[in-house]
């Protein structure tokens, strides 16, 4: 009963939120990623609207330092692949 | 004001009064009024992630300068290869897209009304506000230095006339002269920016005044970098640098700006050159809304970043203490993002999720020659905690090629950011 009453609950927020904003919430910890990674012709590159099975290996190579980073190695390995699978998934949908 | 400013603000109070007719959170959230003080890396950042996310918000960024002057990068016009034109920014684009700046100063917030006292005595409502203010210098912590004394003796941390001042005190200095840094004890702005700047004041003495020497008086016996910076001291600038850490008596007690005497517990250093980073607190209206503590930064919640005093205030960047997270532009980015997700689903009547946030924070030994730390954070028990097994600095025995990478990715991060703040 508790269970079903916090479902009902989520629910009824979600509905109620989801007109009034344009973009969905980024999902947690993408938002920082921009920061660094933008639109511009910078030396480091631009990752929204890159596959996300491309994203997704790349920060495991970069987590297990396969692929030599100087920075992303250490951010790679403070995420889970639960928490990298709907961050890459929301990136490839960004313009 | 401009006359668009007021036909919007007026637009406002309709609003805020519409908004109380109407229960449902939806509406709420399409009526409300967020008022964002500080157009820096933070505020400026959180006013255009708020617009982004639910652009049927009111969203007013209050900031009394026309142009934003950054602070990253601004040691590099002290060290005499980056104009300061550079670090400046305006609020067009911030404009254009739908949210109200007003070139005005906030002078006090009454919480219990939810309402914001402007410069011109004039007032705005508001149902959630974001403070980033950034930085004061505290005058009242450091005997001999106030605001008279900046003139003479320049803290040049808060980017822009200050910035300039310090450089042509190194020009105008004699090859042989001796410039003298004051570094305060944690938490102030920019962890790693005073031992930056000893790299590049000696980056351009090496180069224009080689028998000039520079002396680092610190409230400290570990800093943010530490092993990077030394090594990189002994490398590019032999014999140049001496630091004089809190047990070596680097504690600055009291200043003369008449001499431009530095006092220590361990005895005086007079200076040609003299830069005193005194210690700071949270921008003046933090305290003000009743936002900060005794220490004069202000606590928050790490979800949401409301403070734990005043309530439906939230603060964000260097005026907040963020638990593990520096005070940084990036981090202040961060947060800024993190905040106005959590302040759209608020006003939405939903509940916020926890955060994870990232900062990044580069620092230049020389032009191609850089380094930096990174950390990884999320909430755990009331604080933003540092994500084990993650984060850390560069390697303290890369080659110099990875330096030279890490050079051109601070720029990189600096276009970057700054574009997506500003652009």
């Amino acid at each position: 009963m508790k269970f079903l009453s916090m479902v009902l609950l989520i629910a009824a927020v979600g509905a109620s939120a989801a007109p009034a904003c344009a973009a969905s919430l980024p999902p947690t910890g993408a938002a920082s990623c921009s920061g660094c990674h933008g639109a511009s012709a910078a030396a480091v590159p631009r990752i929204t609207g890159r596959d996300a099975g491309e994203i997704l290996t790349l920060i495991a190579a970069f987590r297990d330092g396969s692929r030599p980073a100087t920075v992303m190695g250490r951010i790679a390995k403070g995420y889970s692949d639960d928490e990298l699978r709907p961050i890459a998934a929301w990136l490839a949908g960004q313009k | 004001m401009s006359r668009r400013y007021r036909t919007t603000r007026r637009a406002f109070v309709g609003g805020a009064a519409a908004s109380l007719a109407l229960a449902r959170p939806s509406f709420a959230q399409a009526s409300a009024n967020v008022v964002v003080i500080g157009g820096g890396f933070g505020g400026a950042s959180c006013a255009r992630a708020l617009k982004w996310l639910a652009p049927k918000l009111q969203v007013t960024l209050l900031e009394p300068n026309k142009t934003f002057t950054a602070c990253p990068f601004s040691n590099d016009v002290i060290g005499g290869f980056r104009a300061i034109e550079a670090q400046r920014f305006g609020y067009d684009k911030i404009a254009a897209a739908g949210i109200t700046v007003a070139a005005q100063a906030a002078t006090g917030v009454d919480v219990q009304g939810r309402t914001v006292t402007l410069a011109d005595g004039s007032s705005l409502r508001y149902d959630r506000l974001v403070l980033s203010p950034g930085i004061d210098l505290r005058f009242d912590a450091l005997p001999g230095y106030d605001e008279a004394a900046v003139e003479v003796m320049p803290h040049a941390w808060k980017a822009g006339e200050q910035t300039l001042l310090l450089r042509r005190q190194l020009e105008a200095m004699d090859d042989g002269g001796l410039v003298v840094m004051s570094v305060p004890a944690n938490p102030y702005r920019c962890p790693p920016g005073p031992y930056e700047r000893a790299c590049l004041i000696a980056y351009y003495l090496k180069a224009k005044k080689p028998r000039s020497k520079l002396i680092v008086l610190d409230a400290k016996d570990a800093f943010s970098k530490q092993r990077l910076f030394q090594n990189a001291w002994t490398e590019l600038y032999p014999g140049m640098i001496e630091w004089v850490s809190l047990s070596q008596g680097g504690k600055v007690t009291s200043v003369d700006p008449s001499t431009k005497t530095f006092v220590t517990e361990f005895g005086k250093h007079t200076a040609q050159v003299a830069n005193v980073i005194p210690p700071q607190k949270a921008g003046r209206i933090a305290a003000l809304a009743g936002a900060a503590d005794a220490s004069g930064w202000c606590a928050i919640d790490p979800v949401t970043f409301e403070s734990k005093t005043a309530p439906n205030v939230h603060v964000i960047g260097d005026a907040c203490i963020a638990g593990g997270m520096p005070k940084s532009a990036f981090s202040a980015n961060a947060q800024a993002k993190a905040c106005a997700a959590a302040v759209a689903t608020l006003l939405a009547g939903g509940a916020p999720a926890a955060p994870k946030l990232i900062n990044t924070c580069y620092s230049l030994a020389a032009p191609d020659y850089g380094f930096s730390v990174a950390g990884v954070y999320q909430p755990k028990n009331g604080l933003l905690a540092d994500v084990e097994g993650a984060g850390g600095t560069s390697p303290v025995d890369a080659p110099r090629e990875f330096r030279a990478r890490e050079a051109v990715y601070a720029q990189s991060w600096f276009d970057t950011i700054t574009a997506e703040v500003f652009g």
